[in-house]
């Protein structure tokens, strides 16, 4: 079996399965149950400073897809509405009981330098093994001027990540939201403050769907709804794009990345770690459907990696790195058709009315006298962009096939039809 | 003859609930969760398959994709817009040979369930008919003209509405008590529950402009000649009203009854345990009339039901699984038997079967012969026309002959539904003759 240890900022950790600060690392009973269940490690639910938040009733609002399955949640809850002394008994507790098991202290201060000094101290006192910022709430918080208005200004996530830095001994996590133009501006500053890693992503701002009864936002709160955080497997691509930006850019490449958003399942992990991730964290699926999650988690990645020869997590990590570039960097002379299986074929007409209606009428329908239906690709006319593979609803019954043309590398720059190309 | 078990409870429960009590519904309807698990099954087809068998060219796909963004009152509408019986075609089309014989997910290797598409309608017209939504077609502007319907059976109804819609006004001329036809006093009590016959009848009635005259039949009380001296057109959709006979000596003796007969007199009494009826019940015939008179008479609680049928499976007019449905109930069904004598004084008490068996495609009696003993024999052997007053139209074949217009010999006088030979004596035919014959009659009336 494959060895599954990680080490994220300096830190150790028996899987890289960590859960994300967020309602199930609230408190003792959940972490608890989280550790029992398999769980390497949780971000505890941020901490702020006394008095606690106050929280609204009606907090999350799904959104589904047409079989009621849930693609993403957001929610409108704030950080920890429990006194902070209690927190920090509650985490020295269960840093004793759980001694191999990683606990991060997620935090977050107005823009004051005593204020997120002095936190994080007393974090840190608890015994947590390292802090995370969170610089990323895109609700309530940032209306106190915490949370993603910090995560928002470059210059604010440099100084509080130096602040915190500068107050602690131990591994500092910066989070960063993806409410922004280009994560490398943050992740740069988040290095620049001193972050011995970055967590990300924190939730994307949302409007998650509209109670047309209500006519208003949901969650509904007393008729009323307001934007909030969004997360699940639907941000799972935005957050794919944003850890890549930052493990291939030279401005941030090499820094520790903590990834976060829509990881479900192994798949998701190894993608992840494919693409640079340290170590993992996961909220929304854990939400779904309990922390039992990790077993398969744990089992499937294991199973991947044995498939593949990997013993060790770094043996594949950021694998993916060097083949994900610039769209100018992409080779124009690269040929695909598809290629209809014609015994698979169930003859239900969407790769052609897709290809129709949508595409590049690529797809020829042919109905024979005895009834059957046939669609066969229109060579000429196939511009090999997937559409008909991706909606097929039978697994590789449309393959895009690679045309040996043996024509060379080619980019865009060194296209001869680029007006701006060198000639 | 005996009269049924539960008889003592006769008079705490009356009516449907009577009928409930031996018949439940053959399938299950879908709650809401279970029809959008089902409705998320469909695959969204391009240009159909299903839709294509269905001989009313509902639009499938499109309502199942109502259905799934919990648009079902639209689901509805586009099945109605077709069908207009769109509920009782949901309950009693042999769907298995049709729509969802069609359904592409029998194409996987691993033979996937098709979807559910029978169940996905009643789901759909259910909703909208259980509603206190109004009638969801409106009529054209009044045309002036008027338009004559013999039968108020699934071809006749279907012709009127659909006449009504555009723009004419209708009266229908039934010669029984009840609209509905074959819906009404013709189909398994199981499929038909709660009175659904009449509830459509009342439903398609709703777009108005119709009226139904009772007791007014063809040859009795009413002519051709006069109805087309006082309307500008006419339908035809009288259905067979008559049965086939054994041939045979005897078939007037008690508990000789037609299957048709038998199956009417269940879905028309408000307590079945009532019913005079056999205890060793023999049905003779292979298509769905004897497999729904079969059936019926094992859940009312005949000890023994024995269908003889002088085929094979293959060659029965029911479907495979009509035929499971027959066995799995209780029915035993002897093939290859074809009926050579009825025996008994004033009631019958058994029937004379030689065993048969095909010789170059031709059935021949192998000589060998064997009883059933039994206290009712059930004919259902088929229906036929019965020629009132239709002497000066063409024939051929036992059915009226029409022109792909569903114009007869006379021209006005169009026809649809059992009785034409427009295919498989199905419902759903039915509905979709009448929907073109008025489809018909409408371009017919421009020029005449």
């Amino acid at each position: 079996m494959a060895d599954l240890t990680c080490n994220i900022a300096g830190i150790d950790s028996i899987n890289p399965f960590w859960l994300a600060s967020a309602p199930p690392t609230d408190k003792y009973i959940n972490v608890v149950r989280a550790f029992k269940a398999g769980w390497g490690g949780v971000v505890w639910k941020t901490l702020g400073e006394d008095p606690p938040v106050i929280n609204v009733s009606s907090r999350y609002g799904a959104h589904y897809n047409d079989s009621r399955s849930i693609q993403g949640i957001n929610n409108i809850e704030l950080i920890s509405d429990r006194p902070l002394e209690v927190n920090l008994r509650e985490i020295e507790q269960v840093r004793r009981e759980w001694p191999d098991r990683v606990i991060i202290g997620s935090m977050m201060a107005t823009v004051d330098e005593s204020a997120w000094k002095d936190l994080a101290i007393k974090i840190a006192n608890s015994g947590v093994h390292g802090i995370e910022l969170n610089l990323g709430c895109p609700h309530g918080m940032c209306e106190r001027d915490m949370g993603s208005a910090i995560g928002q200004v470059p210059e604010m996530i440099e100084q509080t990540t130096r602040w915190v830095r500068e107050a602690v001994d131990i591994p500092v996590f910066t989070k960063l939201t993806p409410n922004i133009t280009d994560i490398l501006w943050s992740a740069a500053a988040a290095r620049a403050g001193g972050a011995h890693a970055v967590s990300l992503i924190n939730t994307v701002n949302s409007v998650i769907s509209v109670d047309l009864d209500a006519m208003a936002p949901t969650p509904v709160v007393d008729g009323k709804g307001s934007h909030g955080g969004y997360c699940g497997s639907a941000v799972k691509p935005i957050a794919l794009h944003m850890v890549a930006e930052i493990a291939r850019s030279a401005e941030t490449q090499g820094i520790d990345i903590s990834a976060i958003g829509g990881i479900g399942n192994w798949r998701d992990a190894a993608e992840f770690i494919s693409l640079g991730a340290n170590g993992l964290q996961v909220c929304t699926a854990a939400m779904l459907y309990g922390f039992r999650i990790v077993d398969d988690m744990i089992a499937g990645l294991s199973a991947f990696m044995d498939s593949k020869g990997y013993r060790t997590l770094d043996d594949f990590r950021g694998l993916a790195i060097k083949n994900t570039v610039n769209w100018n960097e992409l080779n124009m002379n690269f040929d695909s058709k598809a290629v209809i299986d014609q015994d698979a074929c169930i003859e239900c007409g969407r790769c052609h009315i897709a290809c129709e209606d949508t595409s590049h009428q690529a797809i020829a329908f042919k109905v024979a006298r005895d009834g059957k239906r046939s669609f066969t690709v229109i060579d000429e006319d196939c511009v090999g962009c997937n559409l008909c593979a991706l909606i097929c609803p039978v697994p590789d019954c449309i393959e895009m096939r690679p045309v040996k043309n043996d024509l060379p590398y080619l980019t865009w720059p060194e296209h001869p039809k680029n007006p701006l190309g060198e000639i | 003859m005996t009269q049924h078990a539960n008889k003592e409870n006769n008079n705490i429960v009356s009516g449907h609930k009577c009928v409930s009590r031996f018949f439940e519904d053959l399938h299950k309807p879908l709650n809401d969760l279970a029809a959008i698990k089902e409705a998320d099954h469909c695959l969204y087809c391009y240009d159909a398959p299903c839709s294509q068998a269905c001989p009313t060219s509902i639009d499938i796909p499109t309502f199942i994709h109502q259905i799934r963004t919990g648009n079902i009152t639209g689901a509805a509408h586009t099945i109605l817009s077709e069908n207009i019986m769109g509920g009782t075609c949901a309950r009693v089309c042999p769907t298995e040979v049709l729509c969802e014989e069609a359904c592409v997910h029998n194409k996987r290797d691993n033979g996937d369930d098709p979807v559910k598409i029978g169940l996905l309608q009643r789901y759909a017209t259910d909703h909208l008919m259980l509603s206190n939504a109004p009638h969801p077609f409106t009529r054209a502007t009044e045309s002036g003209r008027h338009i004559a319907v013999i039968g108020a059976g699934p071809a006749g109804l279907s012709c009127a509405h659909r006449a009504a819609m555009l723009g004419h006004k209708v009266t229908i001329y039934e010669a029984k008590a009840k609209a509905g036809g074959l819906n009404e006093y013709g189909l398994a009590a199981y499929k038909m529950l709660d009175d659904f016959a009449a509830r459509e009848v009342a439903f398609l009635l709703g777009i108005g402009g119709m009226d139904v005259q009772y007791g007014k039949r063809l040859g009795r009380d009413i002519s051709l000649d006069k109805l087309r001296k006082d309307h500008d057109a006419l339908f035809i959709g009288i259905g067979l009203g008559g049965t086939n006979d054994l041939g045979l000596e005897g078939e007037d003796m008690t508990g000789v009854v037609n299957a048709i007969d038998f199956i009417e007199s269940i879905r028309q009494s408000d307590d079945p345990a009532t019913l005079e009826t056999g205890q060793n019940i023999l049905v003779i015939g292979g298509g769905n009339t004897a497999i729904d008179a079969a059936v019926q008479a094992k859940k009312l609680g005949a000890n023994s039901v024995t269908l003889a049928y002088r085929r094979g499976a293959e060659q029965m007019g029911a479907t495979g699984y009509e035929i499971d449905l027959a066995r799995k109930s209780g029915v035993v069904i002897q093939l290859w038997s074809k009926p050579v004598a009825l025996h008994g004084g004033d009631t019958i008490t058994s029937v004379t079967f030689e065993q048969t068996r095909l010789e170059g495609g031709k059935l021949v009696g192998t000589g060998e012969k064997y009883d059933i003993a039994c206290d009712m024999l059930l004919k259902a052997i088929g229906q036929k026309l019965k020629e009132p007053d239709l002497a000066d139209l063409a024939i051929k074949g036992g059915k009226l002959v029409i022109s792909s217009q569903y114009e007869t010999s006379i021209s006005g006088i169009f026809a649809g539904g059992d009785c034409i030979g427009s295919g498989q004596d199905l419902t759903v035919q039915a509905v979709e003759d009448g929907k073109q014959a008025a489809i018909a009659m409408d371009g017919w009336l421009k020029t005449n």
